[in-house]
């Protein structure tokens, strides 16, 4: 796949897809963070009338990816869910896209902060962290743990200068050790790398994955 | 205009007051009164200095001497709060002086609450206040009660407001007082203006110029303005915007003046214009600095300080363009080009506000093709001929922030709110379905897929009438209130102490700890960011590394433009110019041709491996942008492999791997480039999506972000682009997407210049293929890769390419002789 960025993350050959998911050939294993299915509803119950496609949008670049790679797994990275009723607000059409998704392979939810325990009744397995090979899934980063740690929770994002201007989109980080995806979801912004929060995660510096248009971007190291 | 006798004479109390000060009443001063004697609005177009003011409202101060009327009475409504609040003061001479019984009170976001309050249940005889303002006091219940008995809205700076959106939401709240006081009279006080039945039918109850219930008033001519260009000593430069060649003679005449404004066009130029003007000044003289980003403390002391003379001199961008008047000014600088004359005339006017005297003006132009601007300025000023935009229709986005302040104040019924709106004039035209769309819009954010049913904002009875679904939001109306979307900015902080202002996040996202930049007059070391605040703390040296950020663009006129073409096309002209522009213009003639005032200029020729391509389309960088966009599409699939273009405000150049030839010009140019290729493009385009995000803030959409609302490291909030990308594949027909397209189409004049072009050109484009650069595309040619323009080092290399360019350009063949 030349569109894609191949990287190392605790000895696992990962690459980063311009969807935003990150694919672990060896496994067959699909990975995506931050869905935030019904935040547009969530949004609106307090005024803010957002276009209510933002579940529909994300469901179905989902499910292109899946029918692209055929994943034996699919691990969602947690806030899965905007909040802790979403699920109740999906409508008949949502739902039965995704009642399709988990069942199509093993699917497997990591509980988020937004959404700590995601609903059982949507198919998938329930887990806080699930361990694969070299590699730790969890939905938010933890300081002193990173070897092989794949998380997502801060959705970064990157600007970098081109020639012609400036461009800024969402990216993977990874300094080899861990790595942390980018928000999936169709409403999801996002954080710069550089802010505490994200650049603490990597003392030693890290490598940017930025998405572009159709390809993914990889930039070197930055301190 | 009426120009019959008036048969009106002021009354003896003002006559009085009016001859103690030496005064005799202006025609124009009599002729507002018979208007407002007859009932009828008015449009009072004068200059700076002419009594304009006290024009507007001697009608209502005559009417309120009597004592006998309670509540409010006059309205007036300026564009800054700055205005209002000297207005005030100006007025309260007059009150005092004839003793009369007429209390007067600003209101705008700075008063205190207890006061708002007050005024709501007790409001004064006259009010001052912002379209804003006005907006927040019709959304209260008790609206109807206090506007009941208003019997005049006086309009300031009419000019400067209509035809924006700012425009749109005080002509939507002048319908809403027209319904509620019907007898209220509208007063627009104007500066001279292209257009003058837009702002007639600004101000008539109909919404059209034709309806004759508004009386034109001419306010008397002011003496012409004394306007030269400073032509520096020595050479004139090829490109370059910051004109600081020209410094030393600017700091002369700065100090031969009483008080001067050195207007700048960019936020950029102010920085370094400062700077320079402080570097040169031995005689330590007080200089300031005025732009949009300082902080607003900042600026109100800069106001003052100029207020009271304490300044000999202030370095300004737009943001000094409207407001206050201080009579102590006697020189107006413009560094670099004016961009257009009735902006150029609106800058001269804040000199020396008196009819009788000219005021004074000096344009600086900073390099060669500025020139020939300035001059084509210095005609239109002769010529008193204006430029300016015609009116577009009013935004659907305000139209939609009107609906639920219209709800805030109490239930509606659809059919007469309508009816009222059609009565402004932006919204003259508007189709009924488009207004049930926008209401559909407030409702249930109008999406085909109707999934807010529970999450409405409005309630309809379904029999046309609709109100407010629960008073949340009421609050969020209130929060959000107004039509000026700022960009996402960020504080600057001096170390631990001061703001200083704010600058674009786009800004700050280019510096790295360590670096400098020029800001608030200061050279800054950039520390870090700390939350949403710029640390920064004092730097020595001279050269900033990042220079300072630019800002505040202006697009040449399309009046202007045309001059400049008209200068470039007739060479008997061309001796009144100074010699090197002469030279330049003649060598053109030699090397190449000259672009005529009709058709396009086109030049091809080779340089350095590459192919390149320049046009003399004088419409505009921004125009030149989005056409150079266009252009490379279009040339990518004609197999050119266009490389890439640079635009000034006068040529567009592209450069690509194979040369045009003749027989693809009228092909690259042909007036379907605005069919295939501008669709995709303007919905991929950034343009677009600041669009977007512009119109969803003030539709109601999203929010303003608000302090205490920012990102924080655990926090992210949705961006507007996400937004427009869902809502463009899946709904493309949604009402805020056709406001966005409407806007972008007619609120940025660009693609109305481009199209303008092609028409204009068609079958009368010119090529030349020249075996090198020609010397009229040189400055353009500079223009490649000049991001960083600051410092020695930079400048040295910037002038060795320069030097071999302008060597490429006019170098003769052996022989030759320019034909001088």
């Amino acid at each position: 796949m030349p569109n894609t960025a191949r990287f190392e993350v605790n000895g696992a050959l990962l690459a980063g897809d311009p969807s935003g998911a990150l694919w672990w050939a060896e496994r067959r294993a699909l990975i995506v963070a931050d869905l935030h299915l019904e935040k547009g509803t969530g949004f609106a119950r307090r005024g803010t009338l957002l276009p209510p496609y933002d579940t529909r949008e994300t469901l179905t670049r989902l499910e292109a990816v899946m029918s692209r790679l055929s994943p034996d797994i699919v691990i969602s990275l947690g806030d899965s869910f905007h909040d802790g009723d979403a699920a109740a607000r999906l409508d008949a059409g949502d739902t039965a896209l995704l009642s399709r998704l988990t069942a199509a392979c093993d699917w497997r939810w990591i509980a988020g902060n937004h959404d700590p325990a995601p609903p059982g009744d949507w198919g998938g397995r329930v887990d806080s962290e699930i361990v694969l090979g070299s590699l730790v899934f969890r939905h938010e980063a933890i300081l002193d743990r990173a070897a092989g740690e794949i998380s997502g929770h801060f959705h970064p994002k990157a600007t970098v200068q081109t020639r012609a201007r400036r461009i800024s989109g969402r990216c993977f980080v990874t300094d080899g050790q861990r790595l942390v995806l980018p928000a999936f979801g169709a409403y999801t912004g996002g954080l710069d790398v550089t802010t505490p929060a994200i650049a603490r995660l990597f003392p030693r510096g890290f490598d940017i994955h930025l998405i572009g248009r159709t390809k993914v971007h990889s930039l070197p190291r930055i301190k | 205009m009426d120009t019959a006798p008036l048969n009106i004479t002021l009354p003896a109390k003002f006559r009085d007051w009016f001859a103690a000060r030496g005064w005799q009443a202006h025609d124009h001063q009599l002729a507002m009164l018979a208007a407002a004697r007859d009932g009828r609005s008015a449009l009072l177009i004068a200059p700076t200095g002419g009594g304009k003011t006290l024009a507007g409202f001697l009608p209502s101060l005559v009417e309120l001497a009597d004592g006998d009327y309670s509540g409010l009475h006059t309205l007036y409504v300026s564009p800054l709060k700055a205005l209002a609040v000297d207005i005030h003061r100006n007025l309260e001479v007059p009150v005092a002086e004839m003793n009369l019984p007429v209390r007067i009170e600003t209101r705008t976001g700075d008063t205190p609450q207890s006061k708002r309050l007050r005024q709501r249940t007790k409001p004064p005889q006259m009010l001052l206040t912002t379209p804003e303002s006005l907006a927040l006091l019709l959304s209260y219940p008790d609206a109807p009660q206090m506007f009941a008995g208003l019997k005049c809205v006086v309009l300031d700076e009419l000019h400067a407001i209509a035809g924006t959106k700012r425009g749109d939401l005080l002509a939507l709240g002048l319908a809403r007082l027209s319904s509620l006081a019907p007898g209220c009279r509208r007063v627009g006080l104007s500066a001279t203006v292209a257009h003058r039945d837009p702002l007639i039918a600004y101000l008539s109850a109909e919404g059209r110029a034709g309806a004759g219930d508004v009386v034109l008033v001419a306010g008397g001519e002011a003496a012409k303005p004394e306007v030269k260009i400073l032509l520096p000593r020595g050479r004139m430069p090829w490109s370059g915007h910051m004109a600081v060649f020209a410094l030393p003679e600017v700091y002369e005449a700065v100090k031969a003046a009483k008080t001067a404004i050195v207007f700048v066009n960019t936020r950029a130029q102010a920085e370094i214009v400062f700077q320079e003007l402080w570097r040169l000044n031995d005689d330590n003289l007080p200089i300031g600095l005025h732009h949009g980003s300082l902080a607003v403390e900042q600026r109100r002391k800069v106001e003052a300080a100029m207020a009271r003379g304490a300044l000999r001199a202030v370095v300004a961008t737009s943001s000094l363009d409207l407001g206050i008047d201080w009579a102590a000014v006697d020189l107006v600088v413009q560094i670099g080009a004016p961009k257009g004359v009735s902006r150029l005339l609106q800058r001269i006017g804040r000199a020396n506000h008196r009819l009788d005297t000219p005021s004074r003006a000096l344009l600086v132009p900073a390099n060669r093709f500025e020139v020939l601007e300035c001059r084509a300025a210095l005609d239109g000023i002769r010529a008193m001929e204006l430029d300016g935009d015609p009116p577009r229709p009013g935004g659907l986005d305000v139209l939609a922030q009107h609906i639920i302040g219209t709800a805030c104040a109490g239930p509606f019924q659809a059919d007469a709110l309508y009816a009222e709106i059609a009565s402004a004039a932006p919204y003259a035209g508007l189709d009924r379905q488009i207004f049930d769309d926008v209401l559909e819009f407030c409702a249930t954010g109008g999406y085909a897929l109707r999934s807010y049913e529970r999450y409405r904002r409005l309630i309809g009875d379904g029999e046309g009438g609709w109100r407010l679904a629960h008073p949340v939001h009421l609050r969020r109306y209130r929060m959000n209130v107004g039509t000026i979307v700022e960009a996402v900015t960020l504080k600057v902080r001096l170390n631990r102490g001061p703001i200083l202002g704010e600058v674009e996040e786009y800004f700050v996202m280019g510096l790295n700890p360590g670096d400098t930049f020029l800001f608030a007059g200061r050279l800054l070391r950039f520390n870090g960011l700390k939350e949403t605040t710029v640390q920064a703390s004092p730097a020595t040296g001279d050269a900033p590394k990042i220079p300072a950020y630019a800002g505040g663009r202006l697009p040449l006129s399309t009046y202007l433009a045309d001059r400049v073409r008209g200068l470039l096309q007739d060479d008997a002209n061309w001796p009144t110019l100074p010699a090197p522009v002469e030279e330049w213009l003649r060598m053109q003639q030699f090397r190449s041709i000259m672009p005529r005032r009709e058709g396009l200029l086109v030049e091809s020729f080779p340089r350095g491996g590459k192919e390149f391509l320049v046009a003399y389309c004088f419409e505009g960088r921004n125009a030149h942008q989005t056409l150079g966009m266009l252009l490379t599409r279009r040339m990518e699939r004609l197999g050119f492999g266009p490389l890439g273009f640079v635009a000034s405000d006068y040529v567009l150049a592209v450069w690509s791997l194979k040369p045009v030839q003749a027989g693809d010009i009228d092909a690259l140019f042909a007036e379907d480039l605005l069919g295939d290729d501008l669709e995709e493009w303007m919905n991929e385009s950034s343009m677009l999506r600041r669009t977007f995000r512009n119109v969803a803030v003030i539709a109601g959409l999203i929010e303003k972000r608000s302090p205490g609302q920012e990102k924080t490291g655990r926090q992210v909030t949705f961006s507007a682009d996400l937004i427009y990308d869902v809502l463009r594949k899946h709904e493309p027909s949604h009402v805020l997407l056709r406001a966005t397209r409407a806007d972008a189409a007619g609120g940025l004049t660009d693609i109305g210049r481009i199209s303008g072009m092609l028409g204009r050109i068609k079958g009368r484009i010119t090529h030349r293929r020249l075996d090198r650069i020609s010397p009229l595309a040189v400055p353009v040619m500079l223009e490649i890769g000049r991001e960083q323009v600051y410092g020695a080092a930079l400048d040295d290399l910037l002038g060795e390419t320069a030097e071999s360019l302008i060597e490429e350009a006019t170098r003769m063949p052996p022989q030759a002789r320019l034909p001088l």
